[in-house]
């Protein structure tokens, strides 16, 4: 096992190495572009333009471009945001927790419900419930989610806001948890529920087909043999060997979210998460947030696609190299 | 004769289908008593697996179609309340299936599975559960059973996960034990291992056994009677002296036939059947062997045979040669030498 | 190019094949190898029928892929009717494919289901550049009648026919070439016992219309016997003994033989309960570290030290039937003194002087 963990964990820096590298020669060495004036911002002064050109050592060889790039980004972190004229770490690092807050509750929710949902249409599988239940977990996949956003938004925020059933909800916006718990629930309640439509639909479906074919596998025959009763079936052994997809999918999915794949629903209900702070790098060209949005995001994709690997052999011993 | 411990009277199991009603149990009526060895041989198609699956009401295929009475032990298990049947399996009557790779499950040691046999049916404390475990891989021969309870299984061998399957089985001391096909998946050394254990266990535990295979050769050495099956329905039934040496329905004459033996000189040319097993939504008219049956003669179009005693001491055979007949045809069909062990 | 008649129409030279394991944190490293096939000799003469057996592992199908090359050999030489197969590249075994051909085990994967009957069996042909369509089709077509289908079956798929048949397919694509020899890999095994009967008594018509060679590939000895002129046992990647077939049942060298034959279940209740039945302890060992000196020795009976240490050389013990045994079984004493003595280590005395000891303690 020793070794299956050392091998994932060296893959992760090796991607991690490769990336930046990529992002690198993306933004920096891209012909007719020239970096510095990117970096500079909107209105840039010649002096800022050579003070960058100096700083990042732009008439330097390439490696020597790119290990000053990096120092910046990890070691002395003051790579800056030219449009805010903030520090980029910093600001990266105050909006992780709310990327966390949205994408962690949505993920509660969602697996909760899909587990129900799909173990639902398992089960009364031959009954009208079945379909039913998987033509609206179809739905929930198909309806875009900053659509979603906004109509619930215009439900929540304008239309019905005065309506006893959403006159809580509080503008769009994020409070932070350790000022004011109740009303960073209260903001969270919606984009929780719209982020998750989407994966309750997907996951409910994955679910279900898993279970309807582990359903006929020789060793639910034999529990069934040994006299247990049907539930116990079901979920220690239909469920249980189900759920090792499940989880695996789960992991990555969550990977993505975390590394700023909320950026719709971020945007839609003004969350500033590392989501929306990409949207905004982007939209104004802000070349070392894109940079460092890039890297946070790859990050946790790796990391994550680590953890579900070695989460897939705590689950499936037949995978554990022996 | 003691009240037999199973008792089946005309089983019927019809699946329905797309292309039709699946008849693939057509009627049939057995008993096995305690302590005796069953083998039920057929071919693919026979029926042989899906009755015994019945009897356990394993089959959860809900266009499943049931008829005919499963009496065990004086209780029809057709009546009984999921609740009821449940008790039953497990602890009364046990199955072993036929691929041992695939059936256990994956994610959970073989200890833990025996274990939960174990709790279900019996209040147990805390330890005994795992001990009487230890104790159960111990009488099935696997070594160092203390280590290896807490492996899995894909860590056995085919042969050894077997043993664990059938460690389960015997696990709650089931008056009845159904095996289907247990040594078809296994090399053949390792059969002869199986089959051993199966039957000093079958002494030491005293249960009977419902053995279902494809292979004469293994129910000449364990079974005590044998029922042949075809098409869903039992063609012939007799003591094991009776079918070897005195086979009467002609499927049986061309399943002796086919094997190629190694008791005897080599024989030029096997004996094979010819056509294929018929189709269980339409039937041949008249007996359904007729179609493949190089005897078969007006009568056998016209009339079913019924399975009767016609050469007498409780052998069954469902055709409509007369005694006789059979005989100088049998003789005729398969090895010469057959005649004269009879 | 071609053999005497009569002559050796495929030789084995020392024919090793195997098959690496690797591990390793970042580079992968072959830290072991199975040892699927072990140095295997073996000649097969046209015509002939040569069986081979032993159980899973012992590297019978692996080897009958070896002689289609089907893989490449990790070291040894392979001659077919006179030329020298080992190392040909891809291109240069193409004209030899329509002379080698292999018919497969399982007749639910072997064949294409997206594919009609008509293709199937046609496409060695238009492969090769047989003929034009109309005479591809005919072909197909007598190929159907002859393995006992209707030439009407040309235009179904796979899976309309039932396994007996789809063998029967599987059997007209091999012959549609007109090879020269046949690697039959379990070709009945996961048939019903009626059916395999018709295919095995088809594969001798047709061995006889045709005259082919084959090499049959199964793990049930009645089968193998019947059809077989010759027949070598496997166990671990080596040969361990080969002979004519009769020979085999009546006279076993080799206690693994001897083991394997009492194994077979007989269809005979009387003749059943008369015969010793040797049940051999313990699991077929891996490929990946097989056991020293003979292979066998942790589940023989008969094994002494020397069998830990020595692996005993394949022996002719007259009639053409060779065995590697250090305590060879049925061999009378004038035969044993015969044997050629400058091998490294002469058999020992067969049923006198050498006692048994218990079989090597294994773990499971």
């Amino acid at each position: 096992m020793g070794t299956f963990v050392v091998r994932r964990l060296l893959g992760l820096i090796a991607v991690m190495f490769a990336l930046t590298v990529l992002v690198f020669l993306i933004f920096f060495e891209t012909p007719g572009v020239d970096p510095a004036r990117l970096m500079a911002g909107r209105h840039p002064d010649p002096q800022t333009i050579a003070n960058i050109k100096h700083e990042f050592g732009l008439d330097r060889p390439l490696p020597v471009q790119y290990v000053l790039m990096m120092k910046h980004m990890f070691v002395s972190r003051d790579l800056i945001s030219y449009s805010t004229r903030t520090k980029v770490i910093p600001e990266i690092i105050a909006a992780t927790p709310v990327t966390l807050s949205l994408v962690i509750g949505a993920a509660i929710i969602w697996v909760i419900f899909s587990i129900v949902l799909g173990l639902g249409a398992a089960v009364l599988r031959g009954t009208i419930w079945d379909p039913l239940l998987m033509v609206l977990a179809l739905i929930g996949i198909s309806m875009p989610v900053f659509w979603l956003g906004e109509i619930v938004n215009l439900f929540t925020q304008s239309r019905w806001h005065n309506f006893f059933l959403f006159s809580w909800v509080p503008p769009l916006g994020y409070t932070p948890l350790t000022q004011d718990p109740f009303l960073w629930f209260k903001g969270l309640v919606f984009p929780w529920l719209t982020l998750s439509v989407l994966y309750v639909g997907f996951y409910a479906r994955v679910l279900r087909a898993n279970l309807i074919e582990t359903e006929s596998e020789d060793y639910v025959r034999t529990a069934r043999s040994k006299g247990i009763s049907e539930r116990r079936v079901l979920v220690r052994h239909n469920l249980r060997t189900s759920m090792i997809t499940f989880v695996s999918l789960f992991g990555l999915d969550f990977g993505i979210l975390v590394a700023g794949g909320a950026l719709l629903v971020e945007v839609v209900f003004g969350l500033p998460g590392v989501g929306l702070l990409t949207y905004h790098s982007l939209t104004g060209l802000d070349l070392p947030v894109i940079m460092a949005t890039v890297i946070y995001g790859a990050f946790f994709i790796s990391l994550a696609s680590a953890l579900v690997d070695l989460l897939y052999a705590w689950l499936d011993p037949r995978v554990r190299p022996t | 004769m003691a009240e037999p411990l199973l008792e089946v009277r005309d089983l019927k199991v019809s699946f329905r289908t797309e292309d039709g009603i699946v008849r693939a149990v057509d009627g049939i009526s057995f008993t096995v008593h305690e302590g005796e060895v069953v083998g039920i041989v057929g071919e693919s198609g026979s029926g042989k697996s899906v009755s015994m699956m019945s009897v356990m009401r394993l089959i959860t295929d809900p266009n499943a179609i049931y008829a005919g009475e499963i009496i065990y032990k004086g209780r029809n298990l057709m009546g009984l309340s999921r609740d009821a049947m449940r008790q039953v399996r497990g602890q009364e009557i046990a199955m072993i299936f036929q691929d041992p790779m695939t059936s256990l499950n994956p994610v959970y040691t073989v200890g833990w599975q025996i274990e939960e046999q174990l709790n279900e049916h019996n209040d147990l404390q805390k330890g005994q559960a795992r001990r009487r475990a230890v104790e159960l891989l111990g009488q099935v021969g696997i070594p160092k059973p203390e280590e290896r309870i807490d492996d899995y299984p894909h860590q056995f061998s085919g042969g050894m996960r077997q043993r664990v399957m059938i460690a389960l089985a015997l696990s709650c001391n089931p008056d009845l034990l159904i095996a289907d096909e247990p040594t078809t998946a296994l090399d053949v050394t390792i059969q002869a291992q199986i089959l051993e254990l199966i039957k000093r266990l079958k002494r030491d535990f005293g249960s009977a056994v419902a053995l279902i295979t494809h292979d004469l050769g293994v129910v000449a050495d364990i079974a005590d009677r044998i029922l042949v099956m075809y098409a869903g329905r039992i063609v012939e039934e007799g003591d094991k002296e009776q079918i070897f040496y005195d086979p009467q329905h002609p499927y049986t004459w061309g399943l002796l036939g086919s094997i190629a033996r190694l008791d005897r000189p080599k024989a030029q040319r096997l004996t094979a059947i010819d056509g294929q097993p018929p189709s269980l939504i339409h039937r041949p008219q008249g007996c359904n062997f007729r179609p493949r049956c190089p005897h078969a003669f007006d009568r056998c179009r016209a009339e079913d045979p019924a399975l009767t005693d016609k050469v007498g001491g409780g052998h069954l055979d469902a055709c409509h040669l007369s005694v006789d007949d059979k005989r100088a045809k049998r003789d005729a069909t398969i090895n010469p030498q057959l005649a004269e062990s009879a | 190019m071609s053999s005497t008649n009569g002559g050796p129409l495929l030789q084995a030279e020392h024919v090793v094949k195997y098959f690496p394991i690797k591990r390793g944190v970042l580079i992968q490293r072959e830290v072991a190898q199975v040892h699927a096939v072990d140095d295997v000799s073996l000649e097969i003469n046209k015509g002939d029928t040569l069986g081979l057996v032993g159980e899973s592992g012992c590297g019978k199908s692996t080897l009958g892929r070896c002689f289609v090359r089907l893989y490449d050999l990790t070291s040894g030489r392979l001659i077919f009717d006179g030329q020298d197969i080992t190392s040909l590249s891809r291109r240069e075994l193409r004209p030899l494919r329509r002379e080698l051909q292999i018919v497969f085990q399982d007749p639910y994967a072997s064949l294409n289901p997206r594919k009609r009957v008509g293709s199937i069996v046609g496409a060695p042909l238009e492969i090769h550049g047989i003929g034009d369509r109309k005479d591809r089709k005919k072909r197909v077509q007598e190929l159907l009648e002859k393995v006992g289908l209707s030439p009407e079956h040309y235009n179904r798929f796979p899976h309309e026919f039932s396994g007996g048949q789809r063998q029967r397919i599987g059997v007209a694509r091999a012959l549609a070439l007109q090879p020269k020899l046949v690697i039959a890999d379990e070709p009945v095994s996961a048939l019903d016992v009626s059916i395999q009967a018709q295919v095995i008594n088809l594969l001798e018509d047709i061995q006889d219309e045709f005259d082919l060679t084959y090499v049959f590939i199964a793990h049930d000895l009645g089968v193998v016997r019947h059809v077989s002129d010759r027949i070598a046992v496997m166990y671990l990647g080596k040969i361990v003994e080969i002979s004519p077939a009769e020979e085999l049942y009546e006279r076993p060298i080799m206690p693994y033989t001897e083991a394997l034959l009492s194994a077979v279940p007989i269809p005979d209740p009387r003749e059943s309960a008369a015969r010793e039945r040797i049940v051999l302890e313990g699991d077929v060992p891996s490929p990946i570290n097989p056991p020293s000196g003979c292979r066998f020795h942790p589940r023989c009976r008969y094994a002494t030290d020397v069998c830990t240490q020595i692996e005993p050389p394949l022996v002719d013990y007259g009639n053409g039937h060779l065995a590697a045994c250090h305590h060879p079984l049925n061999v009378d004493k004038e035969t044993l003194a015969r044997v050629s003595v400058d091998q490294a280590h002469s058999p020992a005395q067969a049923d006198d002087s050498a006692k048994p000891v218990q079989p090597a303690q294994r773990s499971s």
